[in-house]
């Protein structure tokens, strides 16, 4: 087995008392002393501190010196309008392949004279061996040298107002730098649990010092990976490898929305990114599978990899299964033939042999409370 | 109370054995969201696997220390799963079963022989 990498908060995960398991390459923590249930809920409730450093953030910058040369490149890679995000925004975006599957999903934000790449851990060096091999007009910097912290939760801004007052003025998916006592907060209004909250990139050496200036305020507990898993999926929010990956399309994955019209046929820049034709067929024509939520009756999960059955044919299977703390049952998502796939179609679930039934709802299964 | 060595521990009253995990096991599963029962009057061979924990984790298993016949089964698990947590040890037993001989729980671990394997 391979070292694991360590986030610049390993030290202050063991003093909290996490239990550490490796993921994507790093030892990270699944849950602190609170225990995932009350991890979950207390972020929904009050605000959560999460580290995300292991995720890639990177630099893309044009060498014209022109951003507009580096939004055109990036575009290229993603069938995402780059050229009309305004300067201090953000937005999700898909790196597709030639077949039309998802290399990874990943955050782009303008920041004026560059754009600022959030990816996921395990993708990051193809990621950055897929960015520079294609954006050869750009510099790709990868930045090794700052923590990613998110803070989500309803008392998240006040949490962050008292560090960065300024972050109280941004809106869903703004960007920008805030001083905390002389150290730049690159500030993005996002996450991945369906709440209002921030991800903030921090130097290396401030980690520490900014995680534990939040900890200390009672809002805020430190949060696992296992809430975040179950945070994320009552979101309805995919989990790169699990429920989107390079065998799924964008369409497929119910991703249509991350695609603006710019770039569908009959856009000003329709196409030109790879996996275009499927794409651009999919998306007028529909695919022959869909991601759906799914709720399983009776109280017991159905994990990833329950086949999902109409009748004796077996038309699908979770992707991500898990018990939702807020919603108080179990809940999936997954891929079933679209033929099936209409909000309240009721399927079965083979669970250790037995047949459960499944019903087909729609995403989120907890609205989102983001600050428009 | 004896314990096996899969964190079940087996308390005998009268002539049934109570059955349920150790605080040990509990913590190790985390929040349990979901508990499968056997029906009573099912006969259970030693190792049969009867019932499904399923915490915000993973799903496991729990097995018969015994051979013998299921006589009642803990139906509030059904409807609050968390009380494994909460008390491992009491409210949250999981089935009492009716052996040939009481007597075969004492071939399993006393406390201090539980605790010496778990730490």
């Amino acid at each position: 087995m391979t070292d694991l990498a360590r986030t610049p908060l390993f030290d202050l995960h063991r003093a909290l008392g996490a239990k550490m398991v490796p993921f994507a390459g790093y030892e990270m923590p699944v849950q602190y002393s609170l225990g995932v249930m009350k991890e979950h809920l207390w972020c929904r409730e009050s605000a959560g501190l999460f580290d995300v450093s292991h995720m890639g953030q990177v630099l893309v910058t044009a060498k014209s010196g022109e951003n507009a040369d580096a939004q055109a490149a990036f575009e290229t890679l993603v069938p995402v309008s780059i050229l009309g995000l305004p300067e201090g925004r953000q937005r999700y975006a898909l790196f597709t392949n030639d077949a039309g599957g998802i290399m990874d999903d990943l955050m782009v934000a303008n920041r004026g004279d560059h754009l600022f790449v959030v990816v996921n851990a395990a993708c990051k060096a193809a990621d950055l061996a897929h960015m520079r091999a294609h954006l050869t007009g750009c510099e790709i910097e990868e930045i090794t040298d700052r923590a990613l912290l998110a803070l989500q939760g309803p008392k998240a801004e006040a949490v962050l107002a008292r560090l960065a007052p300024g972050v109280a003025a941004m809106r869903f998916m703004d960007v920008g730098v805030f001083d905390w006592d002389g150290v730049a907060l690159w500030v993005s209004r996002s996450g991945y649990t369906g709440e209002d909250g921030y991800e903030v990139s921090v130097p290396e050496a401030s980690a520490r010092a900014l995680a534990e200036a939040l900890l200390a305020m009672d809002e805020v507990e430190a949060i696992g990976l296992g809430a975040r898993d179950s945070l994320r999926l009552e979101a309805g929010l995919c989990l790169y490898g699990n429920d989107i990956d390079e065998t799924t399309s964008p369409v497929e994955a119910a991703l249509e929305w991350a695609i603006q019209k710019v770039r569908r046929r009959g856009g000003d820049r329709e196409g030109g990114f790879p996996g275009a034709d499927r794409i651009l067929n999919e998306l007028e024509e529909g695919a022959a599978r869909r991601r759906v939520g799914l709720l399983p009756e009776g109280r017991a999960p159905m994990r990833a990899g329950t086949e999902i059955f109409a009748g004796d044919a077996a038309i699908g299977a979770v992707t991500s299964g898990a018990y939702g703390p807020t919603i108080e049952r179990p809940m999936s998502m997954g891929y079933v033939s679209t033929q099936h796939a209409g909000t309240g179609t009721v399927l079965d679930g083979e669970v250790r042999g037995k047949r459960m039934p499944v019903t087909v709802a729609d995403m989120p299964f907890r609205p989102a409370r983001f600050k428009r | 109370m004896r314990y096996t060595e899969d964190h079940e521990w087996l308390r005998v009253d009268g002539d049934v054995v109570v059955v349920g995990i150790t605080e040990h096991a509990s913590t190790q599963l985390g929040d349990v969201v979901f508990v499968e029962l056997p029906e009573a009057e099912t006969k259970v061979a030693k190792g049969d696997e009867i019932v499904v924990i399923e915490s915000v984790k993973a799903a496991s298993d729990i097995v018969a220390p015994l051979e013998g016949e299921i006589v009642e089964v803990n139906s509030d698990l059904e409807d609050n799963p968390g009380l494994v947590n909460e008390d491992p040890t009491g409210a949250a037993w999981f089935f009492k079963m009716k052996v040939d001989d009481v007597a075969l729980v004492d071939e399993y671990m006393r406390e201090d022989e539980y605790k010496a394997m778990v730490e």
